[in-house]
């Protein structure tokens, strides 16, 4: 199963490869992985999606990383009402008669034309993963000759619904 | 020289190096034995120490493996933790195996590497090494020192990491740059680690969980491990398990941590643990662990491991708890302050006498043997010699293998922190600096260092040691001329193929401590065995005793690799 994992972290030297390396060791699949700065100075937001096999799989990896000196907060959110989006930048062969028929697909998803040329254009597109995987396949019959995504970065909503609070038991310690 | 004999690194006022204030910090924080060896990116430090008049020793190995298994025998059996500095590139990368065993074996180490000059990093200069992307996966944490204004608080922070907690080895690379560094400002030495403050009172409502369940239980079992010891909590756990009448199983690690011969002991689990207490754990219906790990040389197949027992977890890593057993009352906190909290917790005494007497009759019937022979020694029966001979009340330590589990079958300890053997990394050559080590941090106590023919010779450079400081270090290698447990396997597994175990050269060992200026002893025969153990002990210094054990003899009882814990085998002869 897929899981969203947030780790908030002390921004010192090598903390990216210290929680990597552990998920390498112990065997834990990442299927994307995105660090950048918070609110607070010196402090890094690192947004993992992993694939694991269980629940106990998933306690194991939260609290390999909670015993990371340099991890501060672990936060399984998978099951919370989260906003998620990524970024993904596509480059599709086109010609100039094709560009317009693109265009024209990419509108339903918000996605944008950010570079152009005579034999290519480039889109960029953000929203959850579904979204930008949908818009791939749509771009994929016209020939992608690149692309780059950012990976999921992801926190709660202002409002979590009660009903999950319960999900605290999920938890032994 | 200085002409303060502890000079403060905030009062003092003359400019100094950093590799200077980095030993005026190692007096500060309380160190009294380095374990090191030089090389050019250190010899700032080490001139540093040459011109201190700083009040601690420092202990040249002959390799840095053995500088950093001295180091981990001194953690071991003093609690302190143990300090080694080595030089960049190869010191560092020997380190390696020591640091790896420290880590699997949660010994608190501090470990100073020196590191190429800032500017060149990266550069692939001569003796560089990346220590840092190397260690990071076999440490507690590890730092590259990249200013000398944080030299003193990360030297603050990585003793305080390495002691508290669950201990382990930190780290510090330090660039010769900055050791060079000339400087006389005052620097920050306090830290704040957010994400590092680990939880050592027990959450009171797992205690009464635990409590209501041992109230219940029938078959209970308290399985004793190493957090015990690191804890200091043996008095604790002997009040506890006797005010309740408990049987107690010991990992191989936790040996000492309650008496051997008490009564209510059923010895060592696991791969080679007694039969009573593997069928302890099979059949128990309530299983406590208290600093413990659930290694697998423990439990043996999982699926049979503790199959209808209620699992109780002590353990200050929560990443232990669950980890490789499903556990129902999980207990984060110090071993110690879990069991002050049982001992005054209401608990009903546990109904179980007809378990208490199953596991007597199980003792009775099914006692470690062993056979002897005419043409060499039983090892087995000449541990329960040198039991004999030291009262067992010498600080052992071993190696893997063979004779590192007779040592722990028939060694039967008493005593707490008597005891340094490599347990999660399994290293062989360990035994013997480890006992150099042991002997630095408790001088004046009786240390044997216990090792195969194999092991010994992965670190004997370290001889000279016991010459140069005079350490009266009984030094016993039970030569069966092989990697005796290598060979076992081979015999059990491999269907008697002998690939490379047997060591049919080896050095002649009485010769060798002799060209180190020490005293060698060779033993063939059991029939010399006592009195060569009198003058063994007897004499005032170091003895290399090289007693020439059963080639084929074998470590009973055993759990065949993928077996369950029930499904022992050489359980009687």
């Amino acid at each position: 199963m897929k899981r969203i994992i947030t780790a908030t972290v002390q921004n010192r030297s090598g903390v990216l490869n210290r929680v990597t390396g552990m998920l390498q060791q112990r065997q834990f699949n990442i299927e994307s992985i995105s660090v950048g700065e918070t609110e607070t100075p010196g402090i890094s937001k690192m947004t993992l999606v992993v694939e694991v096999s269980d629940h106990q799989k998933i306690e194991q990896l939260t609290k390999q990383l909670n015993k990371q000196i340099d991890v501060i907060k672990v936060s399984d959110i998978t099951d919370k009402a989260i906003v998620a989006r990524e970024l993904a930048l596509i480059k599709v062969a086109s010609t100039p008669q094709l560009s317009n028929e693109i265009q024209g697909l990419i509108t339903p998803f918000r996605a944008s034309v950010i570079d152009i040329s005579k034999d290519s254009i480039t889109i960029q597109v953000t929203g959850k993963p579904e979204k930008t995987d949908a818009l791939i396949s749509l771009l994929r019959p016209y020939g992608i000759k690149e692309l780059a995504k950012t990976g999921v970065t992801a926190f709660l909503r202002g409002h979590q619904p009660q009903a999950q609070v319960t999900e605290i038991n999920h938890f032994t310690v | 020289m200085k002409a303060e004999a502890k000079p403060s690194p905030q009062m003092t006022s003359k400019p100094k190096t950093g590799a200077d204030l980095l030993i005026e910090l190692l007096v500060e924080v309380g160190v009294d034995t380095i374990f090191g060896y030089p090389g050019g990116a250190v010899l700032p430090i080490y001139d540093a120490l040459y011109r201190s008049n700083a009040p601690f020793k420092h202990v040249l190995s002959r390799h840095e493996q053995g500088s950093i298994f001295a180091a981990e025998g001194y953690a071991r059996v003093t609690g302190k933790p143990g300090v080694v500095l080595a030089t960049s590139g190869p010191g560092a990368t020997n380190l390696i195996t020591g640091i790896t065993d420290a880590k699997m074996d949660s010994l608190p180490l501090v470990i100073f590497t020196g590191q190429v000059a800032n500017h060149v990093i990266g550069t692939d200069a001569f003796q560089e090494s990346d220590v840092l992307g190397i260690t990071t996966p076999i440490t507690k944490y590890n730092y590259q020192v990249k200013k000398i204004s944080d030299l003193p608080r990360v030297v603050n922070e990585a003793f305080h990491i390495a002691t508290t907690g669950r201990p382990g080895p930190v780290v510090i690379d330090i660039p010769k740059n900055i050791s060079e560094t000339l400087s006389n400002s005052s620097f920050e030495t306090d830290f704040y680690l957010p994400g590092y403050q680990p939880t050592t009172k027990p959450n009171p409502l797992q205690i009464v969980k635990l409590s209501e369940a041992l109230g219940k239980a029938k078959k209970p079992v308290v399985l004793a491990g190493a957090g015990i010891l690191f804890s200091k909590a043996t008095d604790e756990l002997k009040e506890f398990v006797e005010k309740y009448e408990l049987p107690v199983v010991n990992t191989l690690l936790g040996l000492g941590s309650f008496p051997g011969s008490n009564p209510l002991s059923l010895g060592m689990g696991g791969m080679h643990g007694s039969y009573t207490a593997n069928m302890a754990l099979y059949e128990c219906d309530l299983l406590i662990n208290i600093g413990a790990r659930f290694d697998d040389r423990l439990t043996g197949n999982l699926k049979h491991f503790a199959p209808n027992a209620k699992v109780a977890h002590i353990d200050i890593d929560p990443a232990e708890i669950g980890k490789n057993v499903p556990t129902e009352i999980p207990v984060v906190a110090d071993a110690k302050k879990a069991l002050q909290a049982l001992l005054k917790s209401k608990i009903s005494m546990p109904k179980h006498q007809e378990w208490k007497e199953h596991l007597q009759q199980n003792k009775e019937k099914y006692p470690l043997w062993n056979e002897r022979s005419d043409e060499a020694i039983s090892p087995q029966w000449l541990l329960k010699k040198i039991h004999e001979i030291t009262n067992g009340d010498a600080i052992v330590t071993t190696d893997v293998g063979q004779h590192q589990m007779w040592t722990a079958q028939y060694y039967t300890l008493d005593k707490p922190h008597n005891w340094a053997s490599s347990g999660g990394l399994g290293s062989m050559g360990f035994g013997f600096p480890a006992a150099i080590g042991a002997q630095f941090g408790r001088p004046g106590e009786l240390v044997v260092s216990i090792s195969g023919d194999g092991g010994f010779q992965m670190n004997m450079q370290e001889l000279m040691l016991l010459k140069q400081w005079n350490l009266p270090i009984k030094v016993i290698i039970m030569n069966n001329s092989a990697l005796g447990m290598v060979r076992q396997w081979q015999e059990s597994f491999y269907d008697e193929r002998y690939s490379e175990s047997l060591l049919d050269m080896n050095p002649d060992f009485v010769k060798l401590a002799e060209s180190y200026g020490i005293r060698g002893m060779k033993i063939e025969q059991e029939s010399e065995v006592e009195a060569a153990l009198e003058e063994i002990f007897a004499y005032d210094g170091p003895v290399v005793a090289d007693f020439r054990i059963i080639k084929f003899e074998k470590v009973y009882p055993m759990i065949a690799p993928g077996k369950g814990i029930h499904e022992m085998i050489g359980v009687t002869k």
